[in-house]
């Protein structure tokens, strides 16, 4: 098994479904229908291949596991270099399970330019999938920068009204980010000689050094979070972006930003990161607190749920910092789970805005009485993004206020206001849509859940509350590479204390 | 065995659950079939749930088993431990007897009312559900676990009261309960990572074996040093009040009226409220080592049942008088285990979960009657007509007052017993105000069986030719409720507080040597003894003189003291001032941040503020370009002039 290349097997056959798909001829209705068959069966085919991945994994070890080495430029040291660690293998299976669930999705609701559509979103997952296995430093890179080109597409051509705006804010924003951490990835190149990231991670870089590497990371990775108060280009973003468009970006591409942190700014620059952990525990309360308030104001239903994804990762933010076991694990947790949940409340959205074309909230009302099943399914993503105990987004929420009460309980205190705030718009908003009398003209023959769409929601719903009853299945596949994260750190940190003691 | 009765009612929950999914069309009797088969469905499953509770009760409380089913691992993280377990001591097997037989009753009784409703399947539903939480709740083995009970009920208490959802009081009331129950929730949080830090454990068992050893310690929390213990009970306990509706957190109880009657019977009353006094109880070996926060838990308690005991007195809606008599019966409780009696609050506990189940269940019975009037001014003259349901409440009534031999005479005496002999400063307070609630809830309990059964009718003459007795199966959960109100007092009394009680408590509720005041009360002087049942009847003649006899007497009152009136009626302007304090400034928060701090701030100078100030600048190099010859030149010059400048002076 372990000379199986089922990563990059994982890596290509999206592209190679991405070719086919390409080289499809023929009547414009022909070539929709194979083009979306080809899409989904390949995303499928690609999920099945990485439960061979979750199956054989390895949960005693730390090292990287399934690695994948061939020389690429042997002079320069840089080489497509791949593998998955407990912190990385959970993040590819979200991404095979979303991509699949997306085409699904679009299935009716994408009548433009399909089969660019589906090439669009298969390159995606390549490119994800590759950003989560890298272990080459600029292979990474290359990963982690050409994501954004199908996502400027999907956002930029199937997009709303204002999509221009919104591609731009994106753009602005990220390319801010992406420039200073390839000056960043150029210095750490020049300084280990590698760009090998098993050993980068062992390399101990210069501490005023780790403070400006520590810095450029952060400036690209705190907008991919996103973070306060670079988070305005969110709402933007996924209200101009269709429906499966959202679901990658609050699914997948939000988890980049945690992903860094993790995997680049905690292990390699402890010291840096020692230093700044009170900036990220302010710039997260901040967002928990603020984005929460926001969110109960907004009028958009995506917008709604995208602040509330802001307010969401804060959680992340801070518990990732609090280098505990807890908060460690939860930060990974609630990525995972808010993949899940986020996803499905922005299928929720796109299931009436399919129907209705309208996010405004005030256009609903009462629909409990013509769609009970979507209701329901709404309840439940609901709860779970309130964090009720039971679904998924409890036991990431706990695990982090967890970790943050033992190293700060005031910062455990604010955090958790947010499980409060939370509560209050999700109702509100629950309530607005769902609940009421159908008094609204153009509501009155609006039609439950399709077969298609049950589909949809059923893996997300089992997914949920399996997360939330019985966690272990993946807490336990985090459980040696975290500790072995924050061995990492602390031994770090204490080598440098001792080093400043004995001067 | 302890499994089949927690996880029955979850089964039957979901059962009900796709029940209510089946399409029937347009077919009434198919329909019909369907809403029958989910009552079956849940009421036996909740039957065989309270069947087997007392099996459980016999083999753990009476001979003594205590139980611990490990089922599987829940979250496992560093240190955290925390497992799907359920525990069963005696605590918990009272609390099953509650919990089952009240809910069963509860079912059963929702045949006959719900009878006309058109969601009847989504209702069995959630009512067993509800059901499930709660013995989750009760069964729980560790905090997380406790927690997880906690907020199902709240969830499942959301769901019920919510659950006429066309109407949007309703829905304000389903959310009021859940955010203010979170508030609670959030300190309850808080309370369980506190205790986790100080023992490392969440599990019941471990926590409880090393307090002793952590009586002293001090933990560093919110930038100040804390005795350890203090500050993990106060956390918890403020849990507690969210649950339990205490003073300050109670706002969300009266709202909760909302929901259909008999849920309230189920959730205000007999089970989801109590959850807070049951944690207290359960977390007893914690508690014990915190003077400070049982002195807290005595005061709150104390204020709690006057300050309710007052609204009650004023309010016009037969629910809310039910359920600020709640609230105000919850500070008993509270107050008992505040002064180390936690066996007298549970005791109390179970004896009023039958007869507020009762007071509720039948008040359901009177609106049914009335066509769905919950306004007692437009009542009176009920007894002739509904003399079942008259019966029933005045029991119900009488063991509220506590008159002997009803349960809450032996209930409510071994309480306020308790608090005299405490000798505490806190003690003495709630003993006082526990008396004068009394006085009080024999008044309120008195004013609502006049105003409703007695006098003249006041209602119109369709609503008073529909009145009619309600059928058996709402009558018979009455009246085993009632036996229960009846009996259960004198028989419990051995066991619970008297000679008995060690043995039939076992460990399950610790009290420290130094803590006598349970011991103490039953040498109370005959005074003490004689009080609570003394200023019952005299609160029940009150209520006879102003409203029977002398019946302009109440508004001649009421324009004396208009201010005084007014402001209890208002239920001492609580809402209005979280209003003026919470909701509004959020509200206002959240619309600015949204459109100054995302809009103007951090967009106008972000993004927008960059490409606005690119176009700028471009606009202004473009005006350069004026194309007329000497601009040019005059530039040329000026650059060489410069460029000598620099070269000359050698820079």
């Amino acid at each position: 098994m372990s000379n199986y290349p089922i990563l990059s097997l994982l890596i290509f056959i999206p592209l190679i479904g991405a070719l086919f798909i390409f080289v499809i001829r023929g009547e414009d209705e022909i070539v929709k229908r194979n083009a979306r068959q080809v899409a989904l069966w390949t995303s499928c085919v690609v999920f099945a291949l990485s439960l061979l991945l979750w199956k054989n994994f390895d949960i005693t070890t730390a090292d990287f596991q399934f690695v994948e080495h061939q020389d690429w430029m042997p002079k320069f040291n840089i080489a497509y270099h791949l593998g998955v660690d407990g912190i990385s293998v959970l993040f590819v299976l979200l991404t095979t399970l979303l991509i699949p669930i997306c085409i699904l999705a679009s299935w009716e609701a994408i009548q433009e330019r399909v089969k660019e559509y589906m090439i669009a979103f298969l390159v995606l997952e390549t490119m994800m999938i590759g950003m989560f296995v890298a272990l080459d430093i600029i292979v990474f890179y290359i990963f982690f920068e050409a994501v954004l080109l199908p996502m400027f597409l999907i956002i930029g051509v199937w997009g709303g009204k204002r999509r221009v705006y919104a591609a731009f804010k994106l753009f602005l924003y990220t390319l801010l980010g992406s420039v200073l951490m390839l000056v960043a990835i150029l210095a750490m190149y020049f300084e280990a000689g590698t760009a090998n990231i098993p050993v980068l991670l062992t390399h101990d870089f210069p501490a005023s050094m780790q403070t400006w590497l520590w810095l450029a990371f952060f400036a690209s990775f705190a907008v991919k979070v996103p973070m306060w108060p670079v988070h305005t280009w969110l709402p933007d973003a996924h209200v101009e972006a269709p429906t499966a468009g959202s679901v990658i970006l609050a699914g997948v591409l939000l988890k980049f930003g945690g992903y860094g942190f993790l995997r680049f700014s905690l292990p390699m620059f402890p010291l840096a990161t020692a230093d700044f952990t009170i900036l990220i525990y302010t710039l997260s309360v901040v967002a928990v607190i603020y984005t929460s308030l926001v969110a109960l104001a907004q009028e958009d239903m995506k917008k709604l749920i995208a602040y509330s994804s802001v307010a969401h990762m804060g959680f992340v933010t801070i518990g990732t910092f609090t280098l505990t076991v807890q908060g460690i694990e939860g930060a990974i947790y609630q990525m995972l789970s808010h993949g899940i949940v986020s996803a499905a409340l922005f299928l929720i959205v796109g299931v009436v805005y399919d129907r209705i074309h309208s996010r405004e909230i005030t256009q609903y009302g009462g629909l409990v009485h013509k769609m009970p099943a979507y209701s329901l399914i709404f309840m439940v993503f609901m709860l779970a993004s309130v964090g009720l105990p039971g679904t998924g987004g409890f036991v990431g929420e706990l695990l982090i206020l967890v970790g943050a009460f033992k190293v700060n309980s005031i910062l455990a205190a604010l955090a958790a206001t947010g499980v409060i705030l939370s509560a209050v718009y999700m109702l509100y908003l629950y309530r607005r849509i769902i609940f009421g009398k159908l008094t609204k003209d153009h509501l009155l023959k609006i039609k439950d859940l399709n077969t298609r769409e049950k589909m949809v929601f059923a893996p997300l719903i089992i997914l949920i509350f399996w997360m939330g009853i019985y966690p272990s299945s993946f807490l336990e596949i985090l459980h040696v590479s975290v500790n072995n994260l924050i061995d990492r750190v602390e031994s770090a940190q204490a080598a440098s204390a001792a080093l400043i003691a004995g001067r | 065995m302890i499994a089949t009765a927690v996880f029955l009612p979850l089964l039957a929950s979901l059962i009900a659950g796709i029940l209510a999914f089946i399409p029937a069309g347009k077919d009434k009797i198919n329909r019909d079939r369907l809403d029958r088969l989910s009552q079956y469905v849940t009421c036996v499953a909740l039957l065989i749930s309270a069947a087997f509770s007392f099996l459980v009760f016999d083999d753990v409380a009476l001979s003594g088993n205590v139980q611990n089913l490990y089922l599987f691992n829940w979250i496992d993280s560093g240190t955290l431990n925390v497992s799907w377990s359920l525990k069963v001591d005696t605590l918990t097997a009272v609390m099953l007897i509650v919990v089952t037989v009240v809910s069963s009753m509860v079912h059963i009784y929702s045949i006959g009312y719900m009878n006309h409703d058109p969601k009847v399947p989504r209702f069995m539903s959630y009512l067993s559900l509800f059901t499930f939480f709660m013995l989750m709740l009760v069964t729980a083995d560790n905090l997380v676990q406790m927690f997880f009970g906690w907020e199902g009920v709240g969830l499942a208490s959301y769901l019920l009261i919510g659950f006429w959802y066309d109407k949007p009081s309703a829905n304000s009331a389903a959310i009021k309960a859940f955010v203010v129950n979170r508030v609670g929730d959030f300190a309850f949080m808080l309370g369980i990572f506190t205790v986790y830090l100080i023992f490392d454990t969440v599990s019941f068992d471990e926590i409880f074996a090393a307090v002793p050893q952590k009586a002293n310690d001090t933990i560093q929390l919110f930038g100040g040093d804390f005795h350890a213990i203090t500050i993990a009970c106060l956390l918890l306990f403020i849990g507690a009040m969210g649950k339990s509706a205490q003073l300050g957190l109670h706002t969300w109880l009266p709202d909760a009226m909302e929901g259909p009657t008999h849920v309230s019977a189920l959730i205000h009353s007999a089970t989801m409220v109590t959850a807070g006094v049951f944690m207290v109880a359960r977390l007893s070996p914690l508690f014990e080592y915190s003077d400070i926060a049982l002195t807290v838990v005595t005061i709150i308690g104390g204020s709690t049942a006057i300050f309710a005991a007052t609204i009650a007195c004023t309010q016009n809606d037969i629910k809310r008088v039910i359920a600020y008599s709640t609230c105000s019966q919850l500070g008993y409780m509270f107050f008992a285990c505040g002064v180390s009696a936690y066996s007298a609050g549970i005791f109390h506990l179970m004896t009023h979960g039958f007869f507020k189940a009762l007071l509720f269940l039948g008040a359901g019975s009177v609106i049914h009657a009335m066509s769905d009037e919950q306004d007692m001014r437009k009542m009176g003259g009920l007894a002739k007509h509904i003399k079942v349901t008259y019966v029933l409440v005045f029991i119900g009534s009488l063991a509220l007052v506590g008159i002997w031999p009803f349960a809450g005479f032996y209930s409510k005496d071994i309480i306020l017993e308790a608090a005299w002999a405490a000798h505490t400063n806190a003690g003495n307070y709630a003993f006082w105000m526990g008396i004068s609630a009394a006085f009080l809830t024999a008044f309120y309990s008195w004013r609502l069986i006049i105003l409703t059964f007695h006098g003249n009718s006041r209602s119109d003459e369709t609503v008073l030719a529909h009145v009619h007795e309600s059928p058996k199966v709402m009558l018979i959960p009455l009246i085993v409720l009632a036996a229960g109100a009846g009996l259960l007092g004198y028989i419990g009394y051995t066991y619970f507080v008297g000679q008995d009680a060690s043995l039939f408590w076992g460990n399950s509720i610790l009290v420290l040597d130094t803590h006598t005041a349970l011991e103490a009360a039953h040498h109370a002087p005959i005074w003490v003894k004689y009080l609570p049942m003394g200023v019952g009847f005299g609160g029940i003649i009150l209520a006879y003189v102003l409203y029977m006899w002398c019946p302009r007497l109440p508004a001649l009152i009421v324009a004396k003291i208009y201010p005084v009136y007014s402001f209890i009626y208002n239920k001492w302007y609580f809402d209005e001032l979280y209003n003026l304090l919470f909701v509004n400034p959020v509200l206002y928060l959240g619309r600015n941040l949204w459109k100054t701090g995302d809009g103007s701030v951090i967009d106008g100078i972000g993004p927008d503020g960059i490409s606005a100030a690119a176009l700028n600048l471009t606009k202004r190099i473009a005006q350069l370009q004026t194309g007329y010859l000497y601009h040019y030149a005059f530039a040329m010059i000026g650059g060489i002039i410069i460029l000598i400048s620099i070269y000359m002076l050698g820079v």
